[in-house]
């Protein structure tokens, strides 16, 4: 080990496995989360957009319902959310602790921002394109995948994007619970014990996770806008 | 055939607004294989009353009957099966924009149980069948107006309709693209033998392509009849002003108004609108008017056009000579059903 690098960040070479897990901590809490928040909320997205008055399979009680459940969800702040949502979590996954513990309050606080953000990238889909595949005799299924997914494929990256970084802060927070990952690992150390360089690496490792998300979801939608 | 009964649609408005009556009480029978124009201003019903036929939008009562199958008795399995023989363009083309020309061609093909190659050559056959197979692998984005609605029509018609609704297909395009699309709409209905029904605002593409027309106003149709008879004798104020958007002659209102010079006129002269109301308007007017009657007929505008195989149009003239002769002269030309308007009298 270099001399200017034990200088430079003494602490994080002493914790550097308990740094290693913390990443993939926040790795399996970020994957997890995100994968079943993905399928979730595209779902839910889809059903708020053709339910809504005027959309292809209009239903006023599902679509109040939804609504009103997304605001709720939206409206409660996080760390309220991770601890109400404790006895959910213990009857779900077997425990409210660890990553294990987290994963059902991650979905639950990262659904509904998700689903906003796909209402709002199908709601860029022109009125014109769900009329004219109705004209050819599309049925609303088909009209769902083959207009409204594939021709949003550009804003729904967009909106994934968004929402994987935003996950990636609830993640954070949620190391006060006991999860683990980067935002635990911060605290504890670089906070609780004044350990600045813990709090810096942990920092940088964010912003480089950060712009890889943006990155590769910036190229996808680049990638499906003719 | 498309048999329309007494269609009326009702739309519920927020409750301030109470409700809107888009269409009211409209009956019509369209013919198969005829070009069908419906004019009218926009509100005026029309577009609602064009998506009755299709059902994107059901009437509130009334019976759609096309092909002798009532389409409201339809499951919506069905319909869609019905719809795949109705073909429909719109004004914005509604391209899929993030597919292809072939891929936009080939989305109502899906499913239709042609194989993969298939899908391939029926695709190609249509866009040569719209003249644009140069564009097979561009995106809408990269077209201009006129190509776009060909990919549009190929679209349309990849099922084979016998029915090609058109929603104001023309109203984005400049007046040369309009006149080709229109023509090409004129020989793929001759050429298919499929129906064709037109939905404009613009009494040109009525005049050009269209053998009967249904004027519309505030969702009622106000008058109904051959293109030719609409043109020689329109009976409604409203269509007397769709007429006159199309005719050059109503200039010369506009010059009246301005006061133009070229209007100067002596002591006892007269500007008169001739218009031409029979079928077998041949003879040189004019100059048998200026050799009877002795008279000077200074021709200020002239329209004359084909429609539906037989001239119709006028000039606007200033008539100079003896008070008398003019008069006799406006007697003959009344004769022989020629329609005298004094515009002037100086």
């Amino acid at each position: 080990m270099p001399e200017w690098l034990l200088n430079l960040m003494p602490n994080v070479i002493v914790k550097w496995p308990d740094y290693l897990e913390a990443i993939r901590d926040t790795l399996l809490m970020e994957v997890w989360a995100g994968s079943i928040c993905f399928v979730i909320g595209l779902f839910l997205g889809v059903v708020i957009t053709v339910t809504k008055p005027g959309g292809i399979l209009p239903n006023r009680v599902i679509y109040q319902i939804l609504d009103k459940a997304v605001n709720l969800f939206r409206s409660i702040p996080f760390i309220i959310l991770l601890t109400a949502l404790m006895p959910l979590s213990r009857w779900i996954m077997g425990t409210a602790i660890y990553v294990r513990g987290v994963i059902v309050p991650l979905v639950f606080g990262s659904v509904p921002f998700f689903v906003r953000q796909v209402e709002a990238a199908l709601a860029q889909t022109d009125d014109g394109l769900v009329e004219a595949s109705l004209s050819m005799g599309s049925s609303p299924m088909e009209v769902i995948f083959r207009v409204y997914l594939r021709e949003s494929l550009a804003p729904l990256a967009r909106a994934t994007t968004i929402t994987a970084i935003s996950l990636l802060g609830l993640t954070a927070m949620a190391g006060a619970v006991g999860a683990g990952g980067l935002g635990d690992f911060a605290i504890r150390y670089g906070h609780d014990r004044n350990m600045a360089d813990i709090t810096w690496i942990t920092v940088i490792t964010l912003v480089i996770a950060v712009s890889i998300v943006q990155f590769v979801g910036g190229w996808i939608a680049k990638k499906n806008t003719h | 055939m498309i048999k329309l009964e007494h269609i009326v649609k009702t739309f519920q408005g927020s409750s301030e607004q109470g409700t809107v009556d888009a269409v009211r009480d409209v009956s019509l029978t369209i013919e198969d294989g005829e070009i069908f124009g419906i004019i009218g201003f926009s509100g005026a019903g029309k577009s609602t009353l064009v998506r009755c036929i299709n059902l994107l939008t059901r009437p509130t009562s009334g019976k759609v009957t096309i092909d002798g199958k009532d389409m409201l008795g339809l499951t919506p399995g069905e319909l869609r099966e019905s719809r795949k023989k109705i073909g429909m363009i719109f004004q914005h083309f509604n391209l899929m924009p993030s597919r292809t020309v072939f891929g936009n061609v080939a989305y109502p093909l899906k499913g239709s149980g042609l194989s993969k190659q298939e899908i391939a050559g029926r695709v190609r056959e249509l866009l040569e069948l719209v003249e644009i197979t140069e564009k097979e692998n561009v995106y809408p984005s990269q077209l201009s107006g006129g190509q776009k609605q060909r990919v549009a029509i190929a679209r349309a018609l990849a099922n084979d309709p016998k029915i090609l609704l058109c929603d104001e297909a023309t109203s984005a395009l400049d007046p040369q693209t309009t006149a080709s699309i229109l023509q090409l709409l004129k020989s793929l209905s001759k050429k298919l033998g499929i129906t064709v029904v037109v939905i404009t605002h613009e009494m040109e593409v009525v005049k050009s392509i269209c053998q009967r027309v249904a004027v519309m106003e505030d969702g009622k149709v106000v008058e109904l009849g051959d293109v030719f008879d609409i043109f020689a004798k329109p009976k409604e104020a409203i269509t007397r002003d769709f007429i006159k958007t199309a005719s050059k002659l109503s200039k010369i209102d506009k010059l009246l108004e301005q006061d133009s010079p070229f209007l100067q006129m002596q002591s006892g002269d007269k500007l008169v609108r001739l218009t031409y109301i029979q079928k077998d308007v041949s003879e040189p007017l004019i100059s048998e008017l200026s050799r009877k009657f002795d008279l000077e007929v200074n021709i200020i505008l002239a329209d004359v056009e084909i429609v539906g195989d037989a001239p119709i149009g006028g000039t606007v003239v200033i008539f100079h000579g003896e008070h008398e002769q003019i008069e006799t002269a406006l007697q003959y030309l009344e004769e022989k059903n020629i329609g005298v308007e004094v515009l002037r009298n100086a």
